[in-house]
């Protein structure tokens, strides 16, 4: 294979022919990697590649069914995370397993013995967080903290098993820009220390930036190995998709409609103590039109879908309404039987119950919008099973979902797939008015540009289309209208072409008169 | 030290379809030792206590009218915990339901109709519904543990029905005991063949749970049932509402179970009195979970946990063993059964806590 390693000495850790089925399905076949001491080394692939499935099989999470793992040149059986964790390999999940109630110490207190103090348990954390440049406050509360903050506590966790490899899994895609680069100075450090690090990331720039060898997955198979620096992202993107990664043709068109999407003075007060109140919040969204609102993470993005899709219907009325009629007060049921559809961020447990399989899950979001279709047998509601699969095989197909099987649980489906198919789900119906959040979070390049086309294509055909999303990349490639959110208020909109990006940054802090690095954890 | 559950990367998908027959057979093991420990002969007593029921018609029938109000209880409360619902208080549920179809025999005694039956069966699933529609309030609007306040209501309804066949109800002509009147002919449930006594309570928990079985694999109900069970934030954005399947699902079990309590007092007792149940709401949530909260496998489940009170009180009677025995037996297979369902996603660790040493915590 190519690629200068970091060291020329035996590796740190050695995978060999390392396999893992589900049933018949190959999810990572006879893998080969080396990860040497001291390197940073990126693990890429498309969704549903086996990226996750590898790292947790060296994370003793889920068990290989064949191959061998060599820690220090000797064989190994990795029965548990606790077996991992002892043997020195730490890892950060993508989803964090915190207690939003308890405080920092308490919930890294948490995976240690008992008979540690909390006091220890604190001054320790303290220490290993100043010594990387990981700022936590031990005594805060994790409910107060933004999702970068959260990431800390789970690295501080890892690093307080002095561990020599540590695995992370996607960890920028919930981070804003400044809260990555921060993460990215303390991997650093870790390699200086002469610790390895094995990076999962979809963002081909950073991989660039901060990884010294690369080993590329593609359906379960190792394809590949560089030096990423070697590599522009584009080459690097066709190494894990193998073609050339489509881009996203302009946005909307001149053409525009009716106003189909409106908000007008939208208040919601904050319905838990951790939640952002939204702030007389005015939009308007016509057909053809894709209104992007950019923002910090925790600024009230999560608040404004709850009251635009009805899940949390407000009291009044005209606060809302969707293709002229008033429906601030309507459920998110009345909404979709008005034409809206509706893809809110967090995949597992809200836009799709993991347990269940893909059918089902296309169920859940069209129960009454395809009543005709779906339900037969009048009141008694029989669902037509048949019917609905051979519709979630055309969604599958049309969104290029790949999967271990015909209509597998949602869960089993790798991240970025399962993103596909929720979006697809809503697409299929053509609404008139979609609604996003976050639409590509953890999505791989290839199916990214996918979603996004899909979005501008769905304008393009006189809907209205209103994107919820934290990255700017995204938001200049399908926005023709832009407005920022921030503590719960709303900007107004401008016209894509006449902003830049210093300028959103602009209107992110100058609204109240905040640099962009506060408004993070601003509440 | 200590000892730690630690989840299995992958739970065998055999042990988990074994898992209700290997609880069944450590039961009859641990019955055995039990058995031989008070000087019994453990192969004579598991006899007579497991297969001698099987062998005769009588007790067959006896079998029946026990596992009616299991099944009819225990199909309700499937649909409750599959929803996520925590009804413990079925007991109570049974016996409101009894005294409430109670009524029309009781109070309107002189009333001859053959509307008598239907009615008494309607006012008691309306009894038990109403019964559970308490805790429910409670929970949908005040927030409140449907576990705690509906078990408490149990005790409440036990005390109720004590008061009301010692005071108001007690028959005139019973001697002072505390009985009402015997039920009019019109007003008992008809036996459902003629050698022997079990009636149609036992039609109607077969009915009930096929019903409920077919709700549960065919229709949206079902559907919205599942979801709300395992997300409520996924419900909410489907369009189900968690606090209306609060409700559809604490009467549904509430109304199964108060028919289950006038099926019993009208088809098997005659009259109310201060003791009618064995503990039927208990057993049922036994029921309920060897079933696997699957409305079939509760038929299954509620004949064999009818089976442990029919050999239990056949073993009272030949080897004059305590009537404690039964609920001996019903708590070690809720215990195996539990323990069976735990092990197979789940092993145990001992930890030797050493300082700085990690634990598993926090994988996830
Ligand atoms: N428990 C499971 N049962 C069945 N199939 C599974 C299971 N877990 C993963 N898979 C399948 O294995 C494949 C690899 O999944 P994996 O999560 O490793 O992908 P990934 O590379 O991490 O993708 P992404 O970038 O989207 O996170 C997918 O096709 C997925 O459907
Ligand atoms: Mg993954």
């Amino acid at each position: 294979m190519s690629a200068v390693g970091a060291s020329g000495g035996s590796p740190l850790l050695a995978v060999r022919s390392l396999t893992k089925l589900f049933g018949s399905f190959a999810a990572c076949n006879a893998i080969d990697l080396d990860i040497q001491p001291g390197e940073i080394h990126a693990l890429l692939g498309e969704n549903g590649a086996g990226k996750s499935t590898l790292v947790k099989m060296l994370f003793g999470v889920l068990a290989p069914t064949s191959g061998q793992i060599l820690w220090k040149g000797e064989p190994v059986r990795i029965p548990s995370p606790g077996a991992a964790r002892r043997l020195g390999i730490g890892m950060v999940f993508q989803h964090f397993s915190l207690f939003e109630a308890l405080t920092v110490a308490e919930n890294i207190a948490l995976s240690l013995s008992p008979g540690i103090s909390l006091s220890k348990v604190a001054e320790e954390a303290s220490r290993l967080s100043h010594l990387y440049g990981l700022p936590l406050d031990p005594k805060a509360h994790v409910a107060d903290l933004s999702v970068g903050e959260r990431q800390r506590i789970e690295i501080v966790r890892a690093l307080l098993q002095n561990p020599e490899l540590i695995i992370l899994d996607e960890p920028t895609s919930v981070l804003t820009p400044q809260e990555a680069d921060r993460l990215f100075e303390t991997l650093a450090k870790l390699k200086a220390e002469g610790r390895s690090v094995l990076y999962i990331s979809h963002r081909l720039e950073e991989v660039q930036r901060i990884c010294d060898r690369a080993t590329v997955l593609r359906h379960g198979k190792v394809t590949g190995a560089c030096d990423p620096r070697q590599e522009t992202p584009a080459s690097l993107a066709r190494m894990m998709v193998g073609s050339d990664v489509a881009s996203v043709t302009a946005a909307g068109t001149n053409t525009k409609g009716d106003v189909l999407l409106e908000a007008r003075h939208l208040g919601v007060p904050a319905r838990t103590p951790f939640a952002v109140a939204l702030k007389n919040v005015c939009l308007k969204v016509r057909g053809g039109e894709v209104l992007a609102i950019a923002g910090v993470a925790g600024n009230g993005q999560g608040e404004l879908f709850d009251a635009l899709s009805g899940e949390y219907p407000v009291p009044e009325a005209a606060a809302v309404s969707i293709r002229g009629k008033a429906a601030g007060n309507l459920g998110i049921t009345a909404r979709r039987l008005m034409g809206a559809g509706f893809v809110p961020e967090e995949r597992h447990g809200h836009a799709a119950v993991p347990a269940l399989p893909l059918s089902d899950n296309l169920v859940l979001a069209r129960n009454q919008s395809d009543r005709k279709t779906f339900l037969a047998g009048g009141v008694l509601g029989v669902i037509r099973h048949a019917v609905v699969r051979i519709a979630s095989k055309r969604i599958s197909e049309t969104m290029d979902v790949r999967k271990s099987g015909e209509n597998p649980a949602a869960g089993s489906l790798s991240g970025g797939n399962l993103q596909k198919y929720i979006v697809g789900r809503e697409l299929d119906r053509q609404p008139a008015v979609l609604i996003v959040n976050q639409p590509t979070w953890g999505v791989d390049a290839g199916a990214a540009s996918r979603i996004r086309q899909a979005l501008v294509d769905l304008a393009k055909a006189g809907s209205a289309v209103l994107v919820i999303s934290q990255d700017l990349d995204e938001i200049f490639e399908v926005a023709t209208e832009i407005a920022v959110i921030s503590e719960g208020r709303l900007s107004d909109a401008y016209p894509a072409h006449e902003l830049t990006r210093e300028k959103i940054g602009l209107l992110m802090g100058g609204m109240y008169g905040k640099t962009e690095g506060e408004v993070a954890h601003a509440h | 030290m200590r000892i730690e559950l630690e989840k299995r990367a992958n739970p065998s998908t055999l042990y988990s379809v074994l898992s209700p027959f290997l609880a069944l057979g450590l039961t009859v093991i641990a019955g055995g030792i039990m058995f031989a420990l008070i000087g019994k002969d453990p192969v004579s007593a598991l006899y007579s206590f497991f297969i001698e029921p099987l062998l005769d018609i009588w007790s067959l029938h006896e079998i029946a009218i026990k596992a009616a109000p299991l099944i009819l209880i225990g199909a309700g409360l499937s649909i409750c915990y599959r929803s996520n619902n925590w009804n413990i208080g079925a007991e109570g549920q049974f016996i409101m339901g009894a005294i409430a179809g109670a009524i029309v025999p009781v109070v309107f005694h002189d009333w001859h109709s053959p509307l008598v039956l239907p009615l008494m069966l309607v006012f008691g699933m309306i009894g038990g519904a109403l019964y559970a529609a308490i805790p429910a309030f409670l929970k949908a609007h005040m927030n409140t543990n449907e576990i705690l306040t509906s078990l408490m209501l149990v005790y409440i309804a036990q005390l109720f029905l004590d008061w009301l066949v010692r005071g108001p109800w007690r028959s005139p002509d019973a001697y002072n005991f505390p009985v009402t009147r015997d039920f009019a002919p019109e007003a008992i449930l008809p036996e459902l063949i003629a050698s022997g006594r079990a009636n149609l309570g036992f039609a109607f928990a077969i009915i009930a749970a096929v019903g409920l079985w077919l709700m549960m694999r065919y229709t949206l109900k079902g559907f919205e049932i599942t979801v709300l069970g395992q997300s409520e934030r996924a419900g909410r954005f489907a369009g189900f509402s968690s606090k209306r399947m609060i409700w559809f699902s604490m009467l549904l079990s509430g109304g199964l179970a108060g028919l289950a309590g006038i099926s019993e007092v009208s088809g098997t007792i005659g009259k109310l009195q201060p003791i009618i149940s064995p503990g039927y709401g208990f057993t049922a949530i036994i029921v309920a979970f060897l079933g696997r909260l699957n409305p079939l496998g509760i038929i299954a489940a509620g004949l064999f946990l009818a089976l442990t009170y029919v050999g239990g009180e056949a073993v009272q009677l030949t080897l004059s063993v305590s009537d404690k025995v039964t609920r001996v037996f019903q708590g070690l297979l809720l215990f195996f059964v539990l323990s069976c369902d735990t092990l197979i996603q789940y092993k145990i660790r001992l930890v030797f806590s050493r300082l700085g040493q990690s634990s598993e915590g926090g994988a996830h």
